[in-house]
């Protein structure tokens, strides 16, 4: 239980002294050893629970309980102050709804329930913990060059980098926080904190657009805090409980957990950016790259797929699952779709993650074992190798001045390194042996097997899709430009080293993935849900899978890189002046060559998309909650 | 015996002509003469090609490309000059932009003459082509074993056959 | 299926697959020609082409251009492995998919406008094929309840009884996939056209070589998932199953020749929406007879 409450606390105390020392040696120091902490914490968790196959801390008290209350009250302040300063009424409107409800139902209701057990940890918690400990440190490692450069381009600005650091470590305490809660009062307080956190983060420049993209995360957060609130005092209320692992524990007993689920779960829709609210995620691309790779692939997008998946045993073929399966299938197929309309690569970025945490959503609305296995495994690929194409982008755009893909031509020539992540990171999204592509095929299974063909098309459509946007950023970047000169000198160090760590992570985690399978996730599955069903993957193509691998990365190694081939000019109908980027064109003038990638915009241009996925998945979800209405009344 | 004889791919382009030798150089695709027989495609890619079928003359604007589509071509490779423009520069010899013949930037390896050439001529021309290519490519095997002997000795492949 | 049977597929396959692709594309452009009036190549052509550009000088514009398609072609080869080993269907989908990426990375390389149209092309044309392709996948697993090979080709039961949508639709994709007209978007065996040779532009002497042979082996193995559809336990079925393949291959090469080359808006729309109707509807009715 130390090592819990070590996670939770120790990237707050982390936070609060770069707080205080605001030199840039001193910055690093704490940043390198605290990073160093937590992930070495986070592992030794890891170990030292192995074995067990859940425990939950009793760990807890009024005071503590109150102390929290007293924070969340001032957290509504601050939102609630924003709100009215910045002239966004909707904000101070949820803020002043959602906590003085919160505050009764404690006063009221809550002190009267007893609640056992505050934290626990069980296998998926600590998959998760890893994924925070190992993933987020690294990016806040990755952070100190990237605010360094971010700091010169933007000189004429206040230094506000310890705010920056603090707020990066308050999220990862936070996030451990959520995962590690049992108690659904505190889970809901860390993840208040998440969306004020992630408030401050995106709008860290503090330009116009920049403020208006954070209140647009920051509203519709605060709508899934209501369906919390709402959640929380349904089940304290009506079933006398405020325990998560009671609620699952209720649902898979046949009592009927249908509204709870599906508060929980609309809160989760919102924090994971599924459609109908996924353009918090897309504004969120304005903040500095390190904050994109930490809320988009590890953290606070993931705590809305934690609690989702958490949820999976009682979702299923109920109404609350249903919803969840839906929303997650439309926004996968259309966020699949957009992603090919954009150039700019973050957004390309954003989209694709919008994408994939829809398929986690709907691996965990069906909610069987098959799914939920998928959905944890694409939860971990995911993590690793999105943080990874973040962090990659993040110093593409220092270095070439832009995070356009177009502007990524010929990456190849002048950063080899970086493009050799970068490629590594883009084929780990969708191709072969890699991970997304494995869990795709398992959740594919699921889907086959739990009869929603539905799905079925959505992950065939969606799919194609994805080939299609990965492949045309990843033929631009290996396109081999003469006369590129090499650039990569100037990247920080701290950055090569998150991004090596990342890519050997993405790559390795592939390689050993049967294990982690066998290890963690099926002893987790076998808990939760009581009667075992198949596989999702026979051992068998897991081992071909890992094995294909190989062959694919000991390729490139055997590859000497060496020709003794004539090298000639490319064709260009003769009119090749020999250096391959310009020709003669008409009255011997000279044009330079300009190749463009395609992006279909009357197909599955962005608005489109948009409208369509955002009417469709709020119709679900409007659907959803008047029928569970209806049902009460 | 090599194979480039069985699978001769040809690049055709159009110098300075008056698109008459062109318009016989398609008929020879025709179902009537089928140039398809002797595997012969028309590839439009000098990387593909082997053999190099010009008509017309060279000019300011062009040689540039006739020399560009010619060194893009792999070994071994054969020009023929199909047309008496592309033989001499023809009626448009004496134009002020006509440089002359193929052979003023290539070396040519088979000369068609005729305004306009006939198919039958061009699909003879073709045929020696593809004689030709067959003494380069036999003079590619030969070429490092005798390089290795005598360094000296480097076979003359110019060949200067007429149709 | 067992390790025996497997080893003799993949066996059979490696050794067999270039040589009967190679037949198969000869006799393509003999009928092809017909076709047209013209007395057409020898039948052996394609081989003569095949040695001719090994011979070829070699010339390159870049130095990882053949690497990638040495990997085209080692994935190629793989996914036809993993397919008459008897292997699992969607795992065959993913290694041939991977194995196209290879092809379109290679010719991204180059930076040559040609091969670049060609390379987007291709793309497009992958992204118009892959929903059909993997719910083929899907119906083959709902007949037989599970996505082996061999499974299928072993089954009870004649899996296109079950699956005339998803055949249909299948036979429709493959004329994508054999890259024949009106879907011969990225590149075309026929006389240059727009693109050059699109895809293949900047490819020459063995690269290109590797490039047909690689062909030839995904034909077949294309060939073969047609074969699945008929081939069932009872004996005579795979007589059958090798005759419905080359009429389907007959019929391939007839659309070939009545068509000319679309636009890729209607390459995409039309197979999409073939998936939608014919795909989407069989494994309706199956779901709902199942």
């Amino acid at each position: 239980m130390t090592i819990v409450l070590f996670l939770i606390l120790f990237p707050l105390i982390a936070a609060l002294t770069l707080l205080v020392f605001k030199t840039d040696a001193a910055r690093d120091i704490i940043v390198k050893a605290s990073s160093i902490l937590i992930a070495a914490a986070s592992i030794y968790l890891a170990v030292q629970y192995f074995d067990s196959k859940e425990e939950y801390f009793e760990f807890g008290n009024v005071t503590l309980s109150t102390l929290m209350m007293v924070i969340e009250i001032c957290l509504a302040i601050i939102i609630f102050y924003l709100g009215i300063k910045n002239k966004k009424y909707l904000a101070s409107v949820l803020a002043a709804i959602q906590t003085p409800v919160m505050v009764w139902f404690e006063l009221n209701i809550g002190h009267s329930i007893t609640v056992v057990n505050n934290l626990y940890a069980d296998r998926f918690s600590i998959i998760m913990g890893l994924i925070i400990g190992v993933i987020g440190t690294s990016i806040c490692w990755y952070s100190i060059g990237y605010m360094k450069d971010f700091q010169h381009h933007h000189h004429e600005e206040p230094d506000r980098r310890p705010w920056f650091f603090f707020l990066m470590f308050l999220f990862i305490s936070a996030m451990f926080g959520i995962v590690f809660s049992n108690n659904l009062v505190w889970l809901y307080f860390f993840w208040e904190i998440t969306t004020l956190c992630s408030f401050f983060l995106i709008s860290y420049t503090k330009t116009q657009e920049t403020i208006n993209n954070a209140f647009r995360a920051l509203i519709m957060n605060l709508f899934g805090g209501v369906g919390f609130v709402l959640a929380i005092v349904v089940l304290g209320r009506f079933y006398g409980i405020l325990e998560l692992n009671q609620m699952i524990a209720m649902g898979t007993m046949g009592i009927n957990v249908v509204i709870p689920a599906s508060l929980l779960a609309f809160a989760g829709i919102t924090k994971a950016a599924q459609m109908p609210f996924n353009s918090w995620l897309l504004g969120a691309m304005v903040a500095p790259t390190p904050t994109s790779a930490l809320l988009h692939s590890s953290t606070m997008v993931k705590a809305g797929v934690f609690i989702i998946v958490k949820l999976s045993p009682v979702l299923g073929w109920n109404i609350a699952g249903i919803m969840v399966t839906m929303v997650g299938g439309i926004t996968f197929l259309l966020a699949s779709f957009a992603a090919i309309s954009q150039s700019n690569a973050k957004r390309v970025l954003a989209y694709s993650t919008a994408a994939n945490l829809g398929l986690i959503a709907a691996c965990a609305g069906i909610g069987t074992y098959a799914a939920v296995w998928a959905a944890i495994m694409l939860i971990i690929f995911h993590a690793v190798t999105k943080s990874l194409l973040f962090l990659c982008v993040g110093t593409a755009e220092h270095n070439i001045g832009s995070r356009d893909i177009e502007d990524m031509d010929g990456l190849f020539g002048r950063m080899p390194k970086l493009a050799t992540f970068m490629i590594v990171g883009i084929a780990g999204m969708f191709l072969a042996p890699f991970g997304m592509l494995i869990s795709k095929w398992a959740a594919m299974k699921a889907f086959i097997d739990s009869g929603n063909i539905l799905l079925v098309m959505i992950i065939a459509f969606g799919s194609a899709a994805t080939l299609f946007y990965w492949t045309k950023w990843l033929g631009k970047m290996a396109a081999i430009m003469a006369k590129r000169e090499n650039i990569q000198s100037n990247v920080h160090k701290e950055e090569w080293h998150v991004l090596t760590l990342l890519t050997l992570l993405t790559i390795i985690i592939c390689l050993i993935f049967p294990m982690i399978s066998s290890l963690l996730i099926v002893p987790y599955l076998q808990t939760v849900f009581p009667s075992v069903s198949v596989m999702a993957l026979s051992s068998g193509n897991m081992y071909i899978m890992s094995a294909m691998l190989a062959l694919v990365v000991l390729l490139p190694l055997l590859f000497n890189g060496k020709s003794n081939r004539r090298i000639v000019p490319i064709y260009m109908s003769g009119a090749n002046l020999g250096d391959d980027l310009t020709f003669r064109g008409s009255m011997q003038k000279d044009v330079a060559v300009s190749l463009k990638n395609w992006y279909m915009e009357e197909y599955f241009g962005e608005k489109k998309m948009n409208l369509i996925g955002i009417i469709a998945a709020a119709a679900v979800l409007v659907s959803t909650f008047a029928l569970l209405l209806g049902g009460l009344i | 015996m090599s194979y480039v004889t069985k699978s001769p791919w040809i690049i055709h382009y159009d110098g300075s002509s008056c698109n008459g030798c062109d318009i016989e150089v398609l008929a020879c695709l025709t179902p009537i003469y089928d140039l398809e027989r002797f595997g012969i495609i028309n590839t439009g890619n000098p990387k593909h090609a082997d053999i190099f079928l010009v008509t017309g003359s060279v000019n300011e604007q062009n040689v540039n490309v006739v020399k560009q589509i010619y060194e893009q071509m792999p070994e071994p490779k054969a020009v023929v000059a199909v047309g008496i423009c592309a033989a001499s520069g023809g009626i448009f010899k004496e134009c002020y932009n006509v440089m002359g013949g193929i052979d003023t930037v290539i070396p040519v390896d088979v000369y068609v003459p005729g305004c306009a050439a006939r198919p039958e001529a061009i699909i003879d021309g073709v045929v020696k082509g593809i004689g030709v290519l067959a003494e380069k490519r036999a003079a590619m095997d030969k070429k490092p074993a005798i390089m290795d002997k005598k360094p000296a000795a480097t076979v003359q492949t110019e060949d200067n056959e007429e149709a | 299926m067992n390790l025996t049977t497997s080893i003799i597929g993949i066996t059979a396959y490696l050794i067999l697959a270039p040589v009967a692709g190679g037949l198969l594309a000869g006799i393509d452009r003999k009928i092809s020609a017909r076709m047209q009036g013209r007395f057409g190549p020898p039948i052996l052509q394609p081989f003569y082409d095949f040695f001719k550009l090994l011979e070829k000088e070699p010339i390159t514009v870049n130095k990882v251009q053949d690497f990638y398609v040495m990997c085209f072609l080692l994935f190629i080869i793989i996914t036809g492995c993993f397919f008459f080993a008897g292997g699992d269907l969607l795992l065959v989908i993913f290694t041939l998919t991977l194995a196209s990426v290879f092809l379109v990375v290679a010719a991204f390389s180059s930076n040559s406008p040609y091969a670049q149209v060609g390379a987007e092309r291709e793309l497009l044309q992958m992204m118009a094929y892959e929903p059909m392709a993997l719910l083929t996948a899907v119906g083959f697993y709902l007949v037989n309840g599970s996505f082996n090979v061999a499974d299928a080709v072993t089954s009870q039961v004649m899996a296109i009884q079950y699956l005339p949508g998803i055949f249909l639709g299948f036979v429709f994709i493959l004329t994508i996939k054999l890259r024949k007209s009106p879907f011969d978007l990225s590149m075309s065996h026929h006389a240059h056209q727009e693109l050059v040779k699109g895809l293949t532009t900047e490819f020459s002497g063995k690269t290109m070589a590797f490039i047909e042979i690689a062909h030839w082996y995904e034909n077949i193995f294309l060939l073969g998932i047609v074969y699945m559809f008929i081939a069932y336990s009872a004996v005579w079925s795979p007589v059958i199953a090798v005759i419905v393949c080359f009429a389907i291959y007959f019929l391939e090469i007839l659309i070939d020749n009545n068509y000319a080359r679309m636009k890729w808006q209607i390459a995409l729309n039309s197979s999409w929406v073939v998936a939608l109707t014919f795909g989407f509807v069989n494994l309706l009715i199956l779901y709902f007879i199942g």
